[in-house]
């Protein structure tokens, strides 16, 4: 089983390598217009390929696993009870060892099929969506590294290896969003994201560092079953937080999610909804023993703030893929939010059918947006003749991400909402409160893309030339094949993935929040049934415009630290020319001119010199017959 | 005779041919310092010679040859000097300050340089 | 034995007086303003030396510094003069800048060797015997005991002969 584990991390980064290195063999400078289309058909092979491998390794690993009978702890226990682990190599660091190793069991198994499902939807989704790309083959490459690294994480048996594949993501992460970097915006947003999830990973680092030497082991095992004291703990989880934070988008590292909505669609629906993101939920399920509940109490009011400030900003967006990104950050709430509550199974749950549903609506935006030639929802409207799968099964995310029966997302909401009801969290109701809400505001935000987007008038034009940052121009038919069938097969898991949860639902509660959800969604409908051309945000009223810049958060940021920071700098360089720099020529300068009154004797003429010989010959001799 | 009465005027003909050397202009008149300088040795030889009653006169014959190699020096500078009129029009010592360092900072290390291209440009220009 | 210094011999008080003249004519030579002057005066302190040999008993060196230097030298110095065609008149700028230097360097210089030359020699003495200068012991021990340093410096001498035509005329290119 480890063998097929390293089988399937090891697959996609050969995948990468081969498509960096072998994709323009042998004609590597010339890019010429065929040159480049037979360079895309390699690297579309090299990427599709791995990627499906990884699946198939990956569901042979769930059935060798799977069984019956395990100890029903958490519901992966249940499916999928069997466990392995395997250590390459220790490297012995002098103080802690550091095991090169993998371990397989039901948490990691389930990640990494939904690890691999969407890897290998979006590599498949890709081949069309980039089509004609001239820089292709990096960008699949580059993917399939970002999943080499994301399943890395997810066998990882050793705190430092998986902190190596964590910081493989923020690299791969900072490429692919600065994809089309032609665009000064979008290699701003690369940037950023690169800095804030690095912000992040050093109180990560850090935290490893004190729950390994606390535990004397890096290993995850030997983590959990080390008796650490609560001060300790708390230390070393509220660094891990500070990564949790930067890597899921939470409050107050959020900020980077919404502007790497810059990078191609396809890598928003890997990184942003899917993979990257949910390395954080992740890493929190399976560390979970070791959080103590001052941690978890911290992650829960982060959790509250974060669901509901970002369903709302997710409201007044005007960009389809920020929608989405801020529903993301507040569905990502929604999972620390059951962490929080002490049910990292409800977690896992909704981070699954999550992914789902938010590959597949990140999957169908980009169809959209190819088919548009715009991200603007006031571009879109009247979708639903012309791109009827790409309707439907949108139509299923959303009804998805509202929690509608009887798709995914109803149960695994449901479950997390129940997780809090039933949590003896002392912030239970301030959360259940915001949890309740933020149901209702998704269901408002879902059903305003939703409507803006497929149905009204229709206003779509054709774009002289689109700019880099959105894709192609209208062309006024449904996506090509290759983006069809990734929504298709990802539409399945998104409406019934929910149902191996059916049998833990609590009916009153799911109802409750059905309501709430319909609620908003119904507020929406008759706002835009009375006016289809206006935009259902302006509900908000004077609440529009903090919510559509998302409360100011990145100014306030920008004020605080950039500008702050910037300052900083200038002053140092100032510094560096003026004092350093000075101090150095100064003291050339000083050289020049004292050596300048040592030259004033050497003016060539012969007689001085000779004056100064026996000027100096003179005072030898007398000296000699003084002393001698 | 004291020996200290020669050996005084030779040390002060001395003085007076360094005084030479060094203060003045004209490289004729260097070149007379010089052999204001020499006569003084010559002086101190003799009357040391004198003073020691050397049976094999050295001093004495160490005088002449030091006549000899001044003469010969004479002849060897005045040939230098009139090189140096041809060439320079001035055979001024404090004028001749080619082994001097350059004032300006500015200025290239070999200012000759750029000397050969401007040469080499009139020299092609001539020909057409 | 030895007589005191002052007051001197009738011997020494020639050689004073010759003295004197040799060294105010050299004095001249290093002070006038006028070069062909200072040949001239270069011809008398050269004189006067000729004639202090003589007082000290070496009449053959006393000839030959007639013979070479009053004859040859200073002609040579006179042809030189002549055609770097200094002026012949009186010329202001003779002296160089660095004058009070070497006033100051010379003082310094007489000072410390007559110093140190009184102070060694205050009573070496010694009665003039006249003939050991003569041509004849001079010629019988150049050509005996300094024959060979003799020959050496011939060789010399046609070197600087033959270095003073090649650097004295304009045809003989060095090789390029």
């Amino acid at each position: 089983m480890i063998v097929a584990a390293a089988l399937i991390v090891l697959l996609p980064f050969v995948g990468a390598v081969a498509g960096l290195l072998g994709s323009r063999w042998p004609r590597g400078g010339s890019r010429t217009e065929e040159n480049n289309a037979r360079a895309n058909r390699r690297a579309g092979w090299f990427a599709v390929g791995p990627a499906a491998g990884a699946l198939v390794l990956t569901v042979w690993l769930a059935w060798q696993v799977s069984g019956a009978g395990g100890s029903a702890d958490v519901f992966w226990a249940e499916f999928l009870p069997g466990s392995a682990e395997g250590t390459l190599t220790v490297i012995d660091t002098g103080a802690i060892p550091i095991s090169v190793g993998l371990q397989v069991d039901g948490l990691s198994v389930l990640t990494a099929i939904l690890v691999t499902v969407v890897a290998t939807a979006v590599q498949v989704y890709s081949v069309g969506y980039l089509r004609g790309d001239s820089r292709f083959p990096s960008y699949s490459a580059f993917i399939s590294l970002f999943t080499s690294a994301m399943l890395l994480v997810v066998f990882a048996a050793d705190l430092l290896v998986l902190y190596v594949g964590w910081e493989i993501m923020g690299l791969c992460s900072y490429l692919l969003i600065g994809h089309w970097w032609e665009d000064r915006a979008n290699s701003r947003a690369a940037v950023k994201a690169f800095l804030v999830t690095r912000l992040g990973d050093v109180a990560f680092l850090f935290g490893i560092f004190t729950l390994g030497f606390a535990a004397g082991s890096f290993r995850i095992d030997d983590v959990i079953a080390a008796d650490i004291s609560t001060g300790t703990l708390v230390l070393a989880t509220m660094l891990l937080l500070g990564g949790v934070a930067g890597k899921s988008a939470q409050v107050p590292l959020h900020t980077w999610l919404p502007d790497a909505m810059a990078g191609p669609t396809p890598i928003s629906a890997l990184i942003h909804a899917a993979t990257m993101v949910a390395a954080g939920i992740f890493i929190v399920a399976r560390l979970f023993p070791v959080f103590p509940q001052p941690t978890l109490d911290v992650l829960g009011v982060l959790a509250a703030i974060g669901m509901l400030g970002a369903a709302l900003a997710a409201l007044a967006q005007d960009d389809l893929k920020r929608v989405l990104a801020y529903s993301t950050i507040s569905q990502l709430a929604y999972m620390a939010a059951a962490l929080s509550a002490g049910s990292p199974d409800a977690a896992i749950f909704h981070l699954i059918s999550h992914g789902a549903f938010k590959a597949l609506l990140f999957l169908c935006a980009g169809a959209v947006i190819h088919h548009v030639g715009s991200n603007l929802l006031s571009h879109m409207g009247g979708l639903r003749q012309a791109m009827p799968i790409t309707f439907w099964t949108m139509t299923i995310g959303f009804a998805a991400l509202m929690g509608l029966p009887p798709t995914s997302g109803f149960f695994s909401k449901d479950a997390v909402i129940l997780a809090i009801e039933h949590s003896t969290s002392p912030i239970r109701l301030f959360l259940y409160g915001s949890a309740l809400i933020t149901v209702g505001v998704t269901g408002a935000y879902a059903i305003r893309a939703w409507l803006r987007t497929f149905f009204g008038e229709e206003h779509v034009h054709a774009l002289a030339e689109p700019t880099p940052g959105t894709a192609h121009v209208f062309d006024g038919r449904e996506a090509p094949r290759t983006m069809v069938w990734p929504l298709v097969l990802l539409a399945i898991p998104a409406l019934l993935l929910g149902f191996i949860g059916v049998a833990d639902m609590d009916w009153p509660s799911a109802a409750i929040s059905l309501l709430v959800a319909l609620l908003g969604a119904g507020i929406v409908y008759t706002t835009w049934r009375g006016a289809p051309h206006s935009d259902p945000a302006r509900l908000l009223g004077p609440f529009r415009g903090p919510c559509e810049q998302a409360f100011y958060v990145d100014r306030v940021y920008a004020a605080l630290i950039a500008r702050p920071t910037l300052a900083l700098a200038r002053g140092v360089v100032r510094t560096d020319t003026h004092v350093v720099d000075g101090a150095v020529r100064g003291s050339g300068r000083l050289t020049l001119g004292l050596s300048s009154l040592a030259r004033l004797s050497q003016n060539g003429n012969a007689q001085l010199y000779v004056t100064g010989l026996l000027a100096g010959v003179l005072l030898i001799a007398v000296g000699a017959v003084m002393l001698g | 005779m004291h020996v200290v009465y020669p050996a005084v005027v030779a040390a002060l003909l001395f003085s007076i041919g360094v005084y030479g050397v060094l203060a003045r202009r004209n490289t004729i008149l260097v070149l007379m310092s010089v052999e204001l300088m020499l006569n003084a040795v010559n002086l101190n030889l003799v009357a040391f010679d004198v003073w020691l009653r050397d049976q094999l006169h050295g001093g004495q014959v160490l005088t002449l040859f030091v006549i000899v190699i001044a003469a010969a020096e004479v002849g060897i500078g005045l040939a230098i000097v009139l090189a140096v009129y041809r060439n320079r029009q001035s055979i001024d010592l404090d004028r001749l300050r080619e082994l001097s360092e350059p004032t300006e900072l500015s200025e290239p290390p070999s200012p000759n340089g750029a000397q050969p291209v401007a040469t080499k440009v009139t020299t092609g220009g001539g020909p057409e | 034995m030895t007589p005191a210094l002052w007051p001197p011999t009738a011997q020494e008080i020639v050689f004073l007086l010759l003295s004197v003249v040799a060294v105010g004519s050299a004095l001249l030579v290093v002070t006038t303003r006028q070069l062909v002057h200072a040949a001239l005066w270069l011809v008398a302190c050269f004189g006067a030396l000729a004639g202090t040999y003589l007082v000290l008993t070496a009449e053959f060196v006393a000839w030959v510094q007639v013979l070479i230097y009053v004859g040859a030298v200073v002609v040579l110095m006179l042809f030189g003069i002549m055609l770097t065609r200094a002026p012949i008149g009186r010329t202001a700028d003779l002296n160089s800048g660095n004058r009070v230097i070497a006033a100051i360097v010379a003082i310094a210089t007489a000072a410390v060797l007559v110093t140190v030359v009184i102070d060694g020699f205050r009573t070496a003495y010694t009665p003039l015997e006249p003939g050991t200068g003569s041509a004849e012991s001079l010629g019988g021990s150049i050509f005996r005991i300094w024959v060979l340093p003799f020959e050496a410096l011939s060789v010399l001498l046609l070197a600087a002969l033959i270095g003073a035509i090649v650097i004295s005329r304009t045809d003989i290119k060095g090789r390029e």
